[in-house]
């Protein structure tokens, strides 16, 4: 029992769980701030009712989100305490820092919407799930900027045998992090639009509730729309810092084995590690990889074979995982563009409305696979090109990390399927009748 | 050294906090099964703690964060030596923090006793565990110069451990006593208020022989008999504690929750500063002690952490304190609803 792998696997079950939950709280803060506030301006019932009905949902995916983040902070001290002596000194002042800044706010005012419904003027109400929103989301650029560190160290020093910080103005305004933080959040409220959409399109179909779940249909396209073209706009621009900054992960993504100018992207291949090449390759573009990568169709991309057999991230595991993400978001800006012109015809758009619900677990894909482009793309690594993965496990027992694995499964496994239980029996329920509020 | 003095003070003081905010919820949890006889009172006691828990809990992820940024070795020898008791914990919060949501969720009495018992583990395993922990801190944990840990969690129950696990749990439980006092009224108000009597009086022989025991099973007091001025947090520990029956006895609600405060936030300091400067001690060496001043981060983060933590740490008492203003008083008939 390698507590190396166990602790990866653990740590991978940990992350990717937290990130199922995660998204959608970021997205539907926000859309759900937006509804309330349109009912502090207007009066409108129904935007309260849209407040609560979605509000509900939320509520539930909150819970199991925020009790797995927890976990997270932990598991860097109890599986990987090499790592944590070693970068501790930048790393750990940035998850001080989002706790202290954000996620205080956020987990302090959750309890007074929750619980201030009859404290809070409408308004205030309002303003205190804009704060949750804001929170939740500032809290994510911090997790992102310390992420954004362990894909490509800037800021820092060697000293007394460690990663120290010498410059925090660069950790905190590190290009890979800033784009990180570009690319995550819409995608998170492209989630959430899905989310909402999806939902919306089950009850659009079987014709009941019309006016409420359209109009939260037309809410969450314009955030859909506007998020999956931000999505894809910054995906762009990560690759290329990607292709600069962490070649290898480039050629793992790319499934680009031999060095070459004029590189071309293969649509379909299946790469094979023992052999160094591709068994089978599909649809060949010249050039394209070059010039997505660096803006210019000649320039020379570096093969995985190029760098040392130690120094190699999965290739199978990083390609199919960025196939996947990238075409699912190419699906979803053509989704939402063809549902922004039949927004006012939602109800003769049958087809389109089962896409929609069937499309609600297709972001959730796409995000997940994207953090897998990024952390299995950067092993070895753990630190790209400071620390090794293998070098930065605690001193533990193989035993003990696999019986905590075994529990974390048990126990995500039924949270999830709690947790999608409820939201999906409230889902169906649809909104209920509200009374208007008033403050004691 | 100033700078990790200060850093080694605000690492207590931040546990302290953590302590003294999410204790009472921990105790209202505990008391759950006892006090929580209708459905009416399981929904008194829930919405008691409601609007407060989650913001209490983000005290450990600050408290941990902190631990992480100031002292990056005793973070990750604390947390791979404390493997399994940790996750324990994690588990126990983990299911506490989702009952709270998905208990009221469905009308179904079965449904209903599954979450009520997360409620209980959640909040009574944590309890336990975190004077567990401590008290183990306090005494030594047996980890080598690699920071490797040997040993294993049943070393951790020896007879003090123990008795840290049994003095957390009782103080808790007196200070979520206290709160449910302030918070309710009628049937569950009585029996609350009796319960807490009956508390306070097993806590305080516990606390006294966990004093005594101290002297034994610890080095905590070599740093009272070398500056005896210390003495006066012990002292504060024993009178604000004495001080609960007190108030309890003429009904002032809060301020015996505010004395339980006082007592958990001084016992903490009264380990924190017997163990200074060490943070972590190794019960196999004292070469391989843990330190303020051998094991902190660089000068250049501790000074930037120090100026988040004085900016943004004010504030957050700040919001937190109007939330306790803005929730405060007897849970009305509307607040019963949720």
């Amino acid at each position: 029992m390698d507590p190396v792998f166990l602790s990866r696997l653990q740590f991978a079950v940990a992350t990717m769980f937290h990130f199922l939950f995660v998204p959608l709280t970021l997205g539907l803060s926000i859309i759900i701030a937006w509804m309330e506030t349109q009912y502090a301006r207007t009066g409108d019932k129904v935007y309260l009712q849209m407040t609560k009905f979605w509000g509900k949902l939320f509520l539930i995916n909150f819970a199991v989100g925020v009790v797995t983040g927890i976990t997270l902070e932990f598991q860097f001290g109890t599986n990987w305490s090499r790592y944590s002596e070693y970068v501790g000194d930048v790393f750990g002042s940035l998850l001080a820092i989002e706790a202290s800044v954000a996620f205080f706010l956020e987990s302090t005012f959750i309890g007074i919407w929750i619980f201030g419904w009859k404290k809070l003027s409408a308004k205030a109400h309002a303003g205190v799930m804009w704060l949750v929103a804001i929170a939740g989301n500032f809290s994510a650029v911090w997790i992102l900027t310390a992420n954004g560190f362990m894909q490509h160290p800037v800021g820092y020093t060697i000293r007394n045998g460690r990663a120290e910080m010498s410059n925090f103005f660069e950790v905190l305004f590190n290009k890979f992090g800033l784009l990180e933080i570009a690319h995550v959040l819409p995608s998170a409220c492209l989630l959430a639009a899905f989310f909402v959409m999806g939902i919306s399109a089950w009850h659009l179909l079987k014709k009941q509730h019309i006016d409420f779940f359209h109009r939260s249909f037309k809410i969450a396209l314009v955030f859909g729309l506007v998020a999956s073209l931000l999505t894809g706009f910054t995906g762009d621009l990560h690759g290329t810092h990607v292709a600069e900054v962490q070649p290898a992960k480039l050629a793992a993504m790319e499934a680009h084995w031999e060095t070459k100018s004029s590189a071309p992207i293969i649509m379909f291949a299946i790469p094979d590690e023992d052999s160094g090449k591709n068994l089978i390759e599909i649809g060949s573009i010249p050039g394209l990889l070059s010039f997505l990568g660096f803006h210019d169709f000649n320039a020379t991309v570096r093969g995985i074979n190029d760098f040392p057999a130690d120094e190699r991230p999965p290739v199978l595991i990083t390609f199919a995982a960025f196939r996947i993400m990238v075409g699912l978001g190419t699906l979803f800006i053509i989704l939402m563009v063809y549902g922004w012109f039949r927004r006012e015809k939602l109800m003769e758009s049958p087809l389109f409305l089962k896409i929609m619900l069937f499309s609600i677990p297709l972001p959730y894909i796409a995000i997940e696979m994207g953090w897998v482009v990024a952390e299995v793309g950067r092993q070895p690594w753990i630190v790209y090109g400071l620390m090794k993965t293998s070098e930065a496990v605690s001193p533990i027992a193989g035993y003990q990390v696999m019986i905590s694995l075994i529990a974390f499964i048990v126990i995500y496994g039924l949270l999830g399927g709690v947790g999608y239980y409820l939201i999906a029996k409230n889902a169906v329920k649809g909104p209920l009748p509200v009374k208007i509020h008033v403050k004691n | 050294m100033i700078l990790q003095t200060i850093w080694f003070f605000l690492w207590g003081l931040l546990w302290a906090i953590f302590f003294m905010t999410d204790g009472f919820d921990f105790g209202v949890g505990t008391l759950y099964p006892v006090l929580g006889k209708s459905e009416e009172d399981k929904r008194a006691m829930i919405n008691s703690i409601g609007p407060f828990w989650d913001g209490n809990e983000v005290w450990l992820i600050t408290a941990g964060g902190v631990t992480f940024a100031a002292f990056p070795k005793v973070y990750a020898v604390m947390f791979s030596s404390l493997y399994t008791p940790l996750l324990l914990i994690l588990f126990a919060l983990i299911l506490r923090g989702v009952a709270f949501e998905f208990r009221g969720q469905i009308e179904n009495q079965g449904w209903k006793r599954i979450w009520d018992l997360c409620i209980f583990i959640g909040s009574f395993v944590p309890a336990l565990l975190f004077g567990v922990a401590f008290a183990n801190i306090f005494r030594g944990i047996p980890f080598d110069g690699q920071g490797i840990y040997h040993g294993n969690i049943l070393m951790l129950l020896n007879p003090y451990g123990v008795l840290g696990g049994l003095l957390f749990l009782l103080l808790f439980m007196l200070h979520g006593a206290n709160w449910l006092a302030m918070k309710t009224e009628g049937d569950l108000h009585e029996r609350v208020t009796a319960l807490a009597q009956k508390i306070w009086l097993v806590l305080v022989p516990v606390a006294v022989i966990f004093l005594v025991a101290s002297a034994f099973a610890t080095r905590l007091y070599d740093n009272y008999i070398k500056n005896p001025a210390f003495v006066l947090v012990i002292a504060i520990s024993v009178i604000s504690l004495l001080i609960v029956k007190f108030f309890l006895a003429r009904r002032e609600y809060f301020k015996a929750w505010c004395s339980s405060a006082l007592t958990i936030v001084s016992c903490t300091f009264f380990g924190i500063i017997g163990l200074f400067p060490v943070l972590f001690p190794s019960l196999i060496d004292s070469k391989y002690h843990l330190t303020a001043f051998n094991d902190s981060s660089s000068p250049m983060t501790l000074t930037i952490m120090l100026g988040v933590v004085v900016i943004f740490i004010p504030v957050v008492i700040g919001y937190q304190m109007w939330t306790y203003k803005l929730f405060q008083g007897r849970l009305s008939k509307e607040e019963m609803e949720y």
